[in-house]
């Protein structure tokens, strides 16, 4: 038995062995990136220490552990992708990755993944790439508290922060984004999460989703980007504990669902945006315990949307909390505490007796006619809004909480 | 002249209703302030007294005050002092005793409150108002000699600047829909002083509604500081254009 032990041990000591650590540096006798790679076998490490290394592209194609000490510098000069990945299980940390070139028919990038499995990109800060971190048909991989900012200032001219085009299992954690095109973007990108990730002052979404399906982001921060966060043709996402915050524009959201389905969007806060949560052919979604606080527009919510259960949020200080499209309503709008009900509560159950009507006539003439916001809170418009909520015939008749809330709920 | 404007003050002053109107105006923003738990929705109310109350306290008073004084004018015109010098005097004196029924009911408890640009800008516009009004009350009242009838129209002139105006905007923008016309408000709005400073102050207050597409047009124009200026140029147009014409006719009147 102790035999037994003792080969298996000096078996894996042999497969171990020939590990080794390569360091590359100005001063020592390997003193490229590129050339330390290709010297190196399956499993070892490079040590960078710290310098500027202009070494056009680093192609990574053997499993290998890149470590930067110091954050050394990774320069593409404008020119070139910096670090193409091409195999299974490398780790990239600790880079400081600058000037990647910039194309508008190649997709440039900081580090770019081409179908592998269990990569990490860990530590780095990206400056002015085109894109920053790419991965396509990537598997279970890790990208990890990397700090990605870019400079363009037009939308055409600039790529994505994080941008994940069909892969799987991805985890994006503790990232920051911002100046790109999209902070983060997904597409064909299925059972990820995306967590405690900061995303501001990106040129178009904060997050970017298509044709994603079984994801889940939690608890993120998108923060003043162009037009907020968009989510579109997925199914089954979640989105908890999210800050939707600043998005300022005619055609910003905090968040911009269109054509969701049986997704959930609980506990999120959508503060000071244009629109808070725009949804155009959502179905089967659970809207629960979120805060509404500030918003131009609370919620618009298009007559295309189905079995959307909103309950149990808070909506405070919106200017508008409902606006709508049609007079369709196929969506429950009960158990909410809205700060404009002035309805009241005689039974002392905490729940108001009378139905509240978030949406108002001037709302759904805004809808029809933009122009309108001319009359925006003059005394014609209120009176007609009185009138509309005595007898309701433009606004939506099904439009309404049965059961508001009379006290914020602690959220 | 500054003798006839003190007379005026000290005789508003003395008449009971102005300093109604300042403690009414003083317990309502007070109160207001004291009871909303929520800033922005006190904000709201006292935006839709200043854009009414005040316009219609303006006219109603100004227009009033005019005709009780008609002999008093009588007599400044046999006095050795020119027409021009009366009626700006008198002009002076209810623009300045309103403002400070204004300034002491409104404004006060509005920047101590809320000493935001909201609250500035809610004091300016009622200052421009109060002296809009009774400019419009002038003109109003100098050009029909029957009492009952200038009231009338001082009546009609407020409904039409606070609600009527309005509804001709939407008709227009039903009508138009299919054009833009988000420039085109902007020229409308100089053309009510009550649309003109809702629409200042609210370029302060909800933010995030107007940087909607119309909003953002607005935001682009008044937001800026040219715009402001320009905005209160026009406003102070307002107040001239109206004593002005009243002036030009009071100098002709056969009293």
């Amino acid at each position: 038995m102790k035999k037994n032990i003792l080969l298996i041990l000096s078996l894996s000591w042999g497969t171990l062995l020939p590990a080794k650590t390569i360091r590359v540096g100005k001063n020592l006798t390997i003193t490229s990136v590129q050339y330390a790679i290709n010297i190196a076998f399956e499993g070892d490490t490079i040590r960078v220490t710290s310098g500027r290394y202009l070494e056009k592209n680093i192609l990574i194609d053997k499993k290998l552990f890149l470590i930067g000490e110091n954050y050394p510098i990774l320069d593409g000069e404008g020119k070139y992708e910096i670090i193409s990945i091409k195999a299974s299980g490398v780790l990239v940390e600790g880079f400081k990755i600058i000037n990647s070139g910039e194309s508008s028919i190649e997709d440039f990038a900081g580090i770019k993944i081409y179908q592998s499995r269990d990569v990490v990109i860990r530590n780095n800060i990206l400056e002015n790439t085109f894109f920053g971190i790419y991965t396509q048909y990537g598997t279970n991989c890790t990208i990890e508290k990397n700090t990605l900012t870019a400079h363009n200032l037009k939308e055409e001219q600039s790529g994505n922060g994080i941008h994940c085009w069909k892969s799987d299992s991805m985890r994006i954690i503790a990232n920051t984004v911002s100046g790109h095109r999209d902070g983060i973007y997904f597409e064909f990108v299925t059972n990820s999460v995306i967590w405690r990730n900061t995303s501001f002052k990106n040129l178009r979404y904060g997050l970017h989703f298509m044709f994603s399906d079984n994801d889940a982001y939690i608890t993120n921060i998108f923060q003043n980007n162009g037009a907020g966060v968009a989510v579109m043709f997925s199914k089954r996402v979640k989105m908890f504990h999210n800050y939707f915050e600043e998005n300022w524009g005619d055609a910003a959201y905090g968040l911009l669902l269109k054509e969701i389905a049986d997704s959930y969007i609980e506990n999120n806060r959508f503060t000071k945006n244009t629109m808070g949560i725009y949804m155009e052919g959502a179905s089967r979604l659970l809207m629960q315990k979120n805060v509404f606080e500030s918003n131009g527009w609370a919620l618009k919510i298009q007559a295309s949307c189905m079995d959307v259960q909103l309950t149990h949020n808070n909506f405070i200080g919106n200017t508008f909390d409902v606006a709508t499209n049609g007079s369709l309503v196929l969506n429950n709008f009960d158990n909410n505490y809205w700060d404009q009900y002035d309805g009241y509560d005689l039974n002392k159950d905490h729940v108001g007796d009378i139905p509240y009507r978030p949406i108002s006539m001037y709302s759904m003439i805004i809808e029809q006619n933009p122009s309108a916001m001319f009359l925006f809170r003059s005394f014609m418009t209120s009176l007609m809004d009185k009138t509309e909520k005595v007898i309701p015939t433009l606004t939506p008749e099904n439009l309404k909480d049965n059961f508001p809330l009379m006290k914020a709920l602690p959220l | 002249m500054n003798k006839i404007i003190k007379y005026v003050i000290i005789d508003i002053l003395r008449n009971k209703i102005m300093l109604a109107y300042t403690v009414f105006l003083l317990l309502i923003s007070v109160s207001i302030f004291n009871l909303e738990d929520n800033s922005a929705k006190g904000l709201l109310s006292l935006l839709n007294i200043i854009l009414i109350i005040i316009p219609l306290v303006s006219i109603l008073f100004s227009a009033i005050y005019i005709y009780n004084s008609a002999e008093f004018l009588e007599l400044l015109v046999s006095q050795p002092l020119t027409r021009k010098r009366i009626w700006l005097s008198v002009f002076a004196g209810l623009a300045i005793s309103l403002m400070i029924s204004f300034l002491i009911g409104a404004g006060l408890p509005i920047l101590i409150y809320e000493p935001t640009a909201i609250g500035v800008m809610m004091t300016i516009s009622g200052v421009f108002l109060s002296v809009i009004f009774a400019a419009i009350a002038l003109l109003a009242a100098v050009n029909t000699r029957d009492k009952a009838k200038g009231i009338g129209i001082a009546i009609l002139l407020w409904l039409y600047f606070s609600l009527l105006f309005d509804g001709l905007v939407l008709f227009v923008l039903f009508q138009f829909a299919d054009y833009p016309l988000e420039k085109i408000m902007i020229g409308f709005t100089a053309l009510n002083p009550i649309d003109l400073s809702r629409i200042l102050i609210l370029l302060k207050m909800d933010l995030s509604a107007m940087m909607g597409y119309t909003g953002a047009v607005f935001k682009s124009v008044f937001g800026t500081n040219i715009g402001t200026i320009i905005s209160l140029l026009v406003l102070s147009l307002w107040m001239f254009i109206p004593a002005w014409l009243s002036l030009r006719k009071f100098n002709r009147k056969d009293l």
